[in-house]
């Protein structure tokens, strides 16, 4: 038999592979084989896992405290939904007005110059947080009106926006973190919000079916979040592109 | 005492939702310990228990019980860790306060017979370690936790990476070669 390559001197570490038995036999007769496994197996045993804080023999139970909730609003919510499908279609329509009202009302003409005076350090930081906030609402919205409009039959993938959403659920963790230590609770209690229906939506499985999907759409709308988003991106976009202040001595107006 | 956890789940499904607490606290344990092996700390581990059975309770429709309810639970919790270190290298960090700087990723078993320079060699190679496998992408590392700590066979880190099996064995073979090359020169000195 041939010398044992370092893939191979890996699968026989892990007893992994076919090649067992044949590489046990062969480093037994090779020495420079059986050095090279030394090496390896000294290497690799320095690696060692690492110690996980200890977790009381409680946790189990915090953990369900935790979670309890989140399980409960589902269980009512699904009640909900299947007591009541003969409103479907009407809240449907009503979720299709409020969602071309929003765009409607929301929808700004380009705006004004920008101020370019000299901003301190912490300001070009929460400008740069106010920009990025704007594109994670944008984005979010985005994928808020695709489900909302969604459709189809039997078995619908959405693993997409199922994938997105659990994306953008960890980013909306970030964001709402620090809108809340910075104070601003407006911000903070929308991300918290949305946190909520987009880990909902990362929650669900890749494929779902239409009853499930109308489901997820009256969940979107019932919180009425995709209107509280375009409010929230809204005051971001003010606060990151703030108007120039019109200039009442020369009686300018923006 | 022993529980039959197919049971608890069929309860669960049926709609007693108080019992899916049985399975909550009999793997809470287990899975933060999983999941801070692979996060490397402690708040990410303890989101992903929290992901994990949210998850779990809103696919319980989907387990099929060919496989046990705790291997089921682990595939659920892995995906979970594997899918937030992706997120991780996507997402910009302009928030360095948010991060738990001094989180351990691997620490060293102390020698037998500590001495000062062991110490250091010690922590030289636990810094190595944590510096590498934060460089390791985010299969790499995954497959190498549960390939090297777990003890899990290159099929199940395939089938949670969805990838093949020759594939789960090179990337395994990747991350080694990373630590090999970062480690190898501290393996002299020992």
């Amino acid at each position: 038999m041939k010398h044992l390559d370092e893939a191979d001197l890996l699968l026989y570490y892990y007893r992994d592979g076919g090649k067992v038995q044949e590489s046990e036999q062969h480093l037994k007769s090779c020495a420079d084989c059986r050095g090279r496994f030394e090496e390896l197996s000294a290497l690799l045993q320095m690696v060692v896992p690492p110690v996980a804080p200890k977790r009381s023999e409680e946790y189990g139970t915090e953990v369900w405290n935790r979670i309890r909730a989140s399980l409960s609003e589902k269980g009512s919510s699904r009640r909900w939904w299947i007591v009541s499908p003969r409103w479907a279609p009407a809240l449907a329509i009503a979720a299709l007005v409020i969602v071309a009202f929003v765009l409607g009302r929301y929808s700004r003409p380009p705006q004004s110059p920008v101020t370019t005076a000299k901003i301190s350090g912490s300001e070009l930081r929460n400008k740069v947080l106010l920009v990025a906030v704007g594109d994670h609402l944008d984005r979010s919205q985005i994928l808020l009106l695709e489900l909302a409009h969604a459709s189809g039959s039997g078995q619908i993938d959405i693993s997409q926006q199922q994938r997105r959403a659990a994306e953008l659920a960890a980013t909306n963790r970030l964001y709402r973190q620090t809108a809340k230590e910075a104070g601003d609770t407006d911000i903070a209690n929308t991300l918290d919000e949305l946190e909520r229906v987009l880990l909902e939506i990362g929650h669900q499985p890749d494929e779902v079916t239409a009853a499930e999907l109308q489901q997820i759409q009256q969940r979107i709308q019932a919180q009425g979040i995709i209107f509280k988003i375009r409010v929230i991106r809204s005051k971001v976009n003010d606060e990151s592109h703030p108007r120039t202040e019109p200039n009442t001595s020369k009686g300018q107006t923006t | 005492m022993e529980m039959d956890e197919t049971a608890v789940v069929a309860r669960v499904r049926a709609g007693e939702k108080d019992a899916f607490r049985l399975l909550v606290e009999r793997h809470s344990r287990d899975i933060f310990q999983l999941a801070y092996r692979i996060m490397g700390n402690e708040h990410d581990a303890e989101e992903v228990v929290q992901d994990t059975f949210l998850r779990c309770y809103r696919s319980l429709s989907s387990f099929e019980s060919r496989s046990s309810f705790r291997t089921w639970i682990y595939r659920i919790a892995t995906n979970r860790c594997y899918d937030r270190l992706r997120q991780r290298k996507l997402e910009p960090q302009p928030f360095p306060d948010d991060l738990e700087s001094g989180d351990s990723v691997i620490d060293l078993v102390p020698s037998e017979n500590p001495g000062p320079e062991r110490h250091l060699l010690s922590k030289e190679i636990g810094e190595r370690l944590r510096r590498v496998v934060g460089q390791l992408s985010a299969s790499e590392r995954t497959a190498f936790v549960l390939r090297h700590f777990e003890g899990r066979s290159l099929e199940e880190i395939a089938s949670v990476l969805d990838i093949t099996v020759n594939s789960a064995k090179n990337t395994v073979y990747r991350a080694v070669q990373k630590l090999r090359s970062e480690l190898q020169p501290l393996r002299a000195a020992q």
